[in-house]
């Protein structure tokens, strides 16, 4: 056996995949069994077993746990095995190549670096050699080795090997993945596995295992900038932990970031571990770490800490390459749970632009639905704005899944940003947050004085429905409970900060009311705001202004209607505002906006 | 110190564990006191920064080596763990024992010890120990892998995963089993217990009579192997050079036991 080269106590994953009944479970028995790698006994034990049942013993069954996959002789679900060679260690992991399991597949290749692609000499390429193919280039696996198997049933001949080798090479080259070689091998005899075959003198190239060998390790995400997303906050001691792991560039004490989507910025104060000596200062890309700041600003799961100058996307829109794998099609305007990183938002598919044929590349007729085991290109909208990157620029960060009731169902890439509606105000207050000069007095401390976080109660609906009777009966209620409240009316900056402004500039005029909620709420109150000026729209822009202040939309009519979206609280028909009132302080309540009581030490809903 | 692997895989077992907490408000982990779930334990302490925020169950068979019980409540009292104990009194009054079958043994005290508790206190997450290389059907686990009402594992219908998004959401009334050591091998938990200076059960060591657990489990169904290993360093020497399976000292894998066993929900 040759040796090959490899860095001392280096890991690789690798994953098998191709067309079933090509043989890559019988590639990897092979393997393991022609470089003594199988437990003592193993293989005698599986040969028992056979000879009892009275069938042909297969490399196959060495993996194929399942009885059920014996009996079928087919592999249903990826095994992760473990393989050493010349001081390189790897987890191979056998994907199963029918139809039936793409998604098992799916769930072996995406956590690979580097992919065996097995196609059958007498069958040639098939539907799955084509789909695995676009599938590892789409989870981004960009080093592959095409093995060319039953190498023994077409005699051996270079004709045959070369004619699928020229074939696949233009497939692939379609993908813009260039597989870095091509082997001829016969697993069930051993021909090129381990050892170089005396069948096919034409072939000058590596073994299979050789093959192995010649793989790079990826090269760490530490160079690039800083993607840390928030997975969770703990305060089991006096500390307060933002914990997760770090996606990309690295973290040290005394970094200034900023967290997306909400624009909130703050120091690393430390670097928390348990039983690490001497305590860190930094983590880089990779690890599961914990940090502390030096201001307790208020962030959630979900959010990317970034620096400053490198800071992700933000958007509620985006163009992306999915594969779905759903029991269910996926549907244009039906909700589904988008979860990239740690954030989970929900979302509807807006454009289903084409479906993408794995077998030839080709677009097909536009539709509504991509069916199980399709690949589409979409327009997707989620509910929430949420941070994000290309997935060209940052893997980790540009790529989500898409879980369908209780199951993730669906997987893609982000291709492009689509501007919205808000993308302009959105940007606009992410500057200003980011620019923000801050006195030393936190949100912290004006909520632990308050007694109550700073909220903007939005109060919509159409003429005389009582939008502003009710207002001034919230705001008067609030304060009376000792809570700092203020009245906000749009009439109120017409002859004064809008004085310079023709009235038809509606635009302006809510990207102002914005901005003069926005200050109210820095100082720490619950603004109540109505007017009849706006409409649907301008709520929504005046949200991105506010963005991430907790906002409770309250709807008012004179009969039923359909409120606009994002509304909380409806009230159709006749009114009494004390009950109202009373109920959107409730509300308050459960958005953990107001402490429960007040006191000297108030108890909030939420870790401020 | 710690190779890079293996904080890889401490990397990836603490991200398993954060989203675990995060997830399920009910949430428990199983401790054997075996070198696995001790490490698992550890990790545990890793993840949360010296807390363990959920109980730590033990499904006592009532044939457990002594020395085990011993070790287990030195260590839950020092690390503040809370502790609970579950154990399948009906079967054992009804007489429930090795001689009536290995299998049937199994599945009465510890599967059914441990669906009764999870039954009893309604957990939604158990958090388990098991590693692909242990035997055949482990290899094929998910990370987060549900079982139904009954406790039982679909195979066939296992949930796709990938780029770390796991099965957090699922039906009333059943349960997901989560693995963090799912990508770790024997010699990774041995080098990982010596790189940490894990307080490891002594069972695993030679004493001067040349024999050594690698596997524990029921004191009826595992039997010592010949071994002069006395330190953990001579352990990760021997298992460098040793083609025998780890679990060739465990009688429930004869067969098809494991996957019969596995796939009615035992761990």
């Amino acid at each position: 056996m040759k040796t090959a080269s490899a860095k001392a106590t280096e890991h690789l994953n690798i994953v098998i995949v191709g067309h079933v009944d090509h043989g890559k479970s019988t590639l990897l028995g092979r393997l393991y069994a022609d470089t003594n790698s199988l437990p003592e006994g193993k293989l005698d034990k599986v040969r028992d077993i056979c000879r009892q049942q009275g069938k042909e013993f297969e490399y196959a069954f060495l993996f194929d746990a399942f009885l059920e996959e014996q009996e079928q002789g087919i592999t249903i679900d990826t095994a992760r095995t473990f393989f050493t060679w010349q001081d390189r260690h790897y987890i191979i992991i056998d994907a199963p190549g029918h139809k039936e399991f793409l998604k098992n597949m799916i769930s072996g290749a995406a956590r690979a670096e580097a992919a065996l692609l097995v196609i059958d000499a007498q069958e040639g390429i098939k539907e799955q050699s084509k789909k695995h193919g676009y599938l590892l280039s789409l989870l981004g696996i960009r080093q592959v080795a095409v093995v060319v198997n039953k190498m023994d049933l077409v005699g051996y001949r270079q004709d045959v090997f070369e004619a699928i080798e020229k074939e696949y090479r233009e497939f692939l080259s379609q993908l813009k993945v260039t597989p870095e070689r091509f082997v001829p091998v016969s697993a069930k005899l051993g021909d090129n596995i381990a050892n170089k075959s005396a069948n096919m003198p034409w072939y000058g190239g590596t073994t299979v295992l050789d093959s192995l060998g010649l793989f790079r390790k990826e090269t760490s995400r530490e160079q690039q900038p800083l993607r840390f997303p928030v997975q969770d906050v703990y305060k089991f001691d006096a500390r307060r932990v933002i914990a997760g792991r770090i996606a990309a560039g690295r973290v040290k004490v005394g970094d200034r970031l900023v967290f997306s989507p909400s624009n909130k910025s703050a120091l690393v104060k430390t670097v928390e571990a348990f039983n690490v000596e001497p305590v860190p200062t930094e983590a880089t890309a990779g690890q599961s770490t914990g940090i502390t700041l030096d201001e307790q600003i208020f962030i959630e799961r979900g959010e990317i800490a970034s620096r400053e100058d490198s800071a992700p996307l933000v958007s509620t829109t985006f163009r992306c390459n999915l594969f779905w794998m759903g029991r269910h099609p996926l549907e244009a305007g039906k909700k589904y749970l988008l979860r990239l990183a740690t954030r989970e938002v929900e979302c509807e598919v807006a454009i289903i632009h084409r479906i993408i044929d794995a077998s030839d590349l080709a677009s097909r007729e536009t539709r509504t639905i991509v069916g199980r085991n399709e690949v589409a290109e979409l327009t997707i909208r989620t509910k929430a704005p949420i941070a994000f990157d290309l997935y060209s620029d940052s893997e980790v960060t540009g790529r989500f899944v898409l879980v369908d009731q209780y199951d993730v169902s669906g997987g893609g890439i982000m291709t492009e940003m689509v501007t919205d509606e808000h993308t302009v105000l959105r940007e606009e207050a992410r500057q200003r947050d980011i620019a923000w000069v801050k006195g030393d007095v936190g949100a912290d401390d004006r909520a632990r004085h308050f007694g109550h976080r700073a909220a903007l109660v939005l109060i919509t609906g159409g003429r005389h429905t009582g939008k502003s009777f009710l207002a001034r009966r919230l705001e008067g209620q609030l304060v009376a409970d000792g809570r700092h409240s203020y009245l906000l009316d749009g009439a109120n900056l017409r002859r004064g900060l809008d004085a310079d402004m023709a009235e038809e500039d509606t635009k302006e005029t809510v990207r102002r009311f914005g901005e003069v909620a926005r200050l109210l709420i820095d100082t720490g109150l619950i603004v109540v705001s109505t007017t009849n000026a706006f409409g649907g729209a301008d709520h929504q822009a005046i949200r991105t202004l506010v963005h991430p202040t907790p906002v409770i939309a309250v709807h008012m009519s004179k009969a039923e209607e359909a409120p606009p979206p994002n509304t909380d609280l409806a009230f159709p028909g006749p009114k009494d505002y004390e009950a109202i009132a009373a109920q959107i302080i409730a509300e308050l309540k459960t958005r953990g906006v107001l402490a429960e009581a007040l006191g000297a030490k108030p108890q909030f809903h939420y870790s401020i | 110190m710690m190779n890079s692997h293996l904080r890889q895989l401490e990397d990836q077992s603490v991200y398993i564990f954060r989203e675990a907490y995060k997830h399920f408000d009910n949430l428990a982990m199983l401790w054997s006191m075996g070198k696995d779930s001790t490490v698992l334990l550890w990790l545990a302490r890793k993840a949360f920064f010296g807390h363990v925020p959920f109980p730590l169950l033990h499904i006592d068979t009532s044939y457990k080596i002594p020395a085990m019980i011993e070790y287990r409540d030195r260590f839950a009292r020092e690390w503040r763990l809370e502790l609970v104990i579950g154990q399948n009194k009906e079967a054992l009054a009804k007489g429930m024992n090795p001689t009536l079958g290995r299998v049937e043994c199994c599945t009465a005290l510890k599967t059914n010890g441990l669906k009764n508790l999870i039954a009893e206190k309604g957990y939604q997450g158990i958090i388990l120990g098991v590693r692909a290389d242990e035997e055949g059907t482990r290899a094929k686990e998910r990370y987060f892998s549900p079982r139904d009402k009954h406790g039982d594992w679909d195979f066939r219908e296992q949930p796709p995963e990938l780029w770390d998004q796991f099965k957090t959401t699922f039906p009333e009334g059943t349960h997901i089993r989560i693995h963090p050591l799912l990508d770790w091998t024997e010699i990774n938990i041995w080098e990982y217990i010596r790189a940490e200076s894990i307080p490891i059960i002594d069972l695993y060591f030679d004493k001067g009579e040349g024999t050594r657990y690698r596997s524990l489990g029921c004191a009826p169904c595992t039997t010592p192997i010949k071994s002069t290993a006395r330190t953990v360093d001579e352990i990760i020497e021997e298992l460098r050079k040793t083609t025998v399976a780890e679990r060739s000292g465990r009688a429930q894998d004869e067969g098809r036991g494991m996957e019969l066993l596995r796939k009615d929900g035992y761990m």
